[in-house]
């Protein structure tokens, strides 16, 4: 597996575990809580600075391993691994795009914060998520 | 777009016939091995540039190493 292949891979994993911490702390609240009330922006801080930070340490630790195992690996992106992110940043886009405008329809509704930091926060993840799904696709299945 | 390469290449056994391992193809045209495997298991197409650097390495002509199918 490549450098390249191997972060995207922490950071797919680094995302969904945040976001789902994320939903784990916020989504039970709905049921007893107006969304004006819920405690959603200390979560949100705390998951995406957590997530940033697994997916580091992640990918160094399967770095270091992979280097143990295999002397020889190679801890570069190469101009294949380029493309490749190039074209998963093109699908992510597509979603933090759809975020933002559902962001920003929200907002000229007047909808409740929550509402409008929770469909950006989606859009980001989605874009993490998809855009990562697309180039492990890419690595896996072929790329031209 | 994601899907499989028309591409066909014969960079695998051009280069065992030479003697040469994965490693140091992928270091003298600059990639690394994990992109020449996919290269010669036809799941990346090349630049024009990598083609001609790989072309270079073993003296061959891009017909001798690619091949493409005929259209119809």
């Amino acid at each position: 597996m490549s450098y390249s292949e191997r972060i995207t891979w922490s950071q797919l994993i680094a995302s969904t575990i945040g976001t789902a911490v994320y939903l784990v702390l916020v989504v039970p609240q709905l049921a007893h809580t107006p969304v004006g009330e819920i405690d959603w922006v200390w979560p949100m801080v705390w998951t995406i600075l957590g997530a940033i930070v697994l997916s580091i340490t992640i990918s160094i630790l399967w770095g270091i391993a992979a280097g143990m195992l295999d002397p020889e690996a190679e801890h570069r992106a190469d101009q294949r691994d380029r493309e490749i992110e190039q074209f998963g940043d093109r699908i992510g886009q597509a979603f933090l795009v759809l975020g933002s405008l559902a962001g920003l329809v929200l907002a000229m509704v007047s909808a409740d914060w929550f509402w409008i930091g929770n469909a950006l926060f989606l859009g980001f993840f989605l874009s993490a998520l998809l855009g990562g799904i697309a180039r492990l696709v890419a690595y896996r299945r072929g790329f031209q | 777009m994601v899907k499989p390469t028309r591409v066909t290449n014969s960079i695998r056994s051009i280069r065992e016939s030479a003697g040469m391992t994965q490693a140091e193809l992928a270091r003298r045209i600059g990639v690394t091995r994990q992109t020449l495997i996919a290269i010669e298991q036809g799941r990346y197409s090349p630049t024009l540039e990598l083609a001609f650097q790989i072309s270079r390495v073993f003296g061959a002509s891009l017909d001798e190493l690619f091949q493409y199918p005929e259209e119809g």
